[in-house]
């Protein structure tokens, strides 16, 4: 095997078994949170639990291992192709090895022929920067919290939302209604303001890159962040929907140009199993640190 | 915390309410996308599968292959409920079906089925796929693996305390009916 091809193996069972820092210190601040003796409370004791197992047995925290999502910072000059060809590699490896589910379905026949390989799968994401450092970062999201992921259009006339900021919040605060139950709550919300379709939804997954309690450098999408984080956990949808008063645990947005016909506010969901993690990679290809 | 023990008796069901909490111990069958669509347009159950005082439970485990030929299962928290939802009241119905494990919560076509045969919706932690699989005591079979794969294939499973709340219960009542409502109220305030 391949220095590359285990530092990446090892990454993707880490991200799969291990839930980042910041994630955990905020389920334990919800866990306080919860009213004693409510079946939230319950619910967030199970989730505690399952991710102290996971991480002791290296075993999917959720079985639903997800879509493999990539997202590499490299050096100008990076051999992109071999990359690509080594992280595909990763993917059959870890599957092979129980990291990942076969989880990877032929759209048209409905084959899943187990290796997690194929179209799309897995998605990579690469990015020049001047920077000398190789950057790997890896989110596994899964199906669950993708369904209830929403791309509104606006003006939103039914939920009287127009095309300015308190009509933004309106149709997030709308997608986090409709989520209640299916995206297994507490979750996140990745946000993108503007785009094309396509872009909307990128860049809002995008936003699943940043720690959870970093603040947004842009002062109107950072209080738009705060307002929409507080008026959720007002709603009392809680753990799982089981009513209580974490329903969510962040709320990242980000603004793109769009054209002046089109309006796009796309909503990425993620459940509290939050499987993002990274690492810098040296000269060698080994693990020189990880990132979350 | 109320213990269920499959086979499960009507009396047993219905005298379960939203907001039980239950420990399930015995047999359960997974069955998702792939399983419902085909029950409901006909297709026979495998012999040796019977789903009658049983549990359908929505999810598609990771499985070892182990070198004796047994699967070992690593990972099985519940997959989303609604996309049964088209199917589900008639399976309950047809199979004699009396509790459904999952996530999400379903919509009044199930309840309706839960209330006329006699059935509940248990909502096990979504995502909590360790802890569930902790308390898959055996995997005794497997069906349908070739033909929709393993996350999709019937596996009947024994377990043993497995955590579950009852969301939808046999009298009509849903959690889910309940917390929407109430969630809407309040945002209305906050719009």
């Amino acid at each position: 095997m391949s220095v590359l091809l285990e530092s990446l193996v090892e990454l993707i069972r880490r991200t799969s078994a291990e839930l980042p820092d910041d994630v955990n210190a905020a389920l334990v601040r919800s866990l306080e949170t919860e009213k004693k003796g409510t079946i939230a409370e319950s619910a967030l004791k199970i989730i505690e639990r399952n991710i102290e197992l996971a991480k002791r047995k290296s075993q999917p925290i959720c079985q639903d291992t997800g879509s493999v999502i990539f997202y590499v910072e490299c050096p100008v000059g990076t051999d992109q192709i071999t990359f690509e060809e080594t992280a595909r590699e990763a993917v059959k490896e870890a599957t092979k090895k129980g990291f990942l589910r076969q989880n990877s379905v032929d759209s048209i026949t409905g084959k899943n022929d187990g290796t997690n390989l194929g179209p799309g799968a897995p998605a990579m994401h690469f990015h020049q920067h001047r920077s000398s450092e190789l950057a790997v970062r890896l989110v596994l999201k899964g199906g669950g919290c993708e369904n209830v992921g929403a791309q509104y259009s606006l003006p939103a006339e039914k939920l009287h939302a127009n095309r300015d900021v308190d009509g933004c919040r309106k149709v997030i605060l709308d997608a986090v209604l409709q989520a209640q139950g299916k995206g297994c709550g507490p979750g996140i919300l990745g946000i993108c303001i503007g785009g094309d379709r396509a872009t909307g939804y990128e860049f809002s997954k995008q936003q699943f890159l940043r720690l959870l309690d970093d603040r947004n450098p842009d002062p109107q999408l950072d209080a738009l962040e705060q307002d929409i984080f507080k008026t959720a956990n007002e709603l009392g949808i809680g753990p799982m929907g089981f009513g209580g008063k974490t329903t969510l645990l962040g709320v990242k947005i980000c603004a793109a140009n769009r054209v002046p016909a089109s309006y796009f506010v796309s909503i990425s969901y993620m459940c509290w199993a939050y499987r993002r993690q990274g690492v810098v990679l040296n000269a060698n290809s080994e693990i020189e640190k990880w990132l979350y | 915390m109320l213990q269920l023990t499959t086979p499960i008796s009507e009396a047993a069901i219905r005298s379960l309410k939203v907001g039980d909490e239950v420990l399930i111990s015995g047999v359960v069958f997974t069955g998702r996308d792939a399983v419902h669509k085909y029950l409901h347009e006909g297709g026979a159950l495998p012999p040796g599968v019977s789903l009658q005082g049983g549990i359908i439970y929505h999810c598609g485990p990771v499985m070892m292959k182990q070198p004796d030929g047994t699967y070992q299962c690593t990972a099985a928290g519940p997959t989303t409920s609604i996309r049964e939802e088209p199917y589900q009241g008639q399976i309950i119905h047809d199979f004699g079906v009396r509790a459904v494990i999952g996530k999400g919560g379903m919509g009044d076509r199930t309840a309706e089925a839960c209330k006329d045969d006699g059935c509940v919706y248990l909502h096990a932690i979504g995502g909590a796929a360790q802890v569930l699989a902790e308390c898959v005591k055996k995997v005794r079979n497997v069906y349908f693996a070739e033909e929709f794969g393993s996350p999709e294939a019937i596996w009947e499973l024994e377990v043993a305390d497995f955590p579950a709340v009852v969301t939808i219960d046999a009298h009509g009542h849903s959690l889910h009916r309940e917390i929407m409502a109430a969630s809407k109220a309040e945002l209305e305030k906050r719009l």
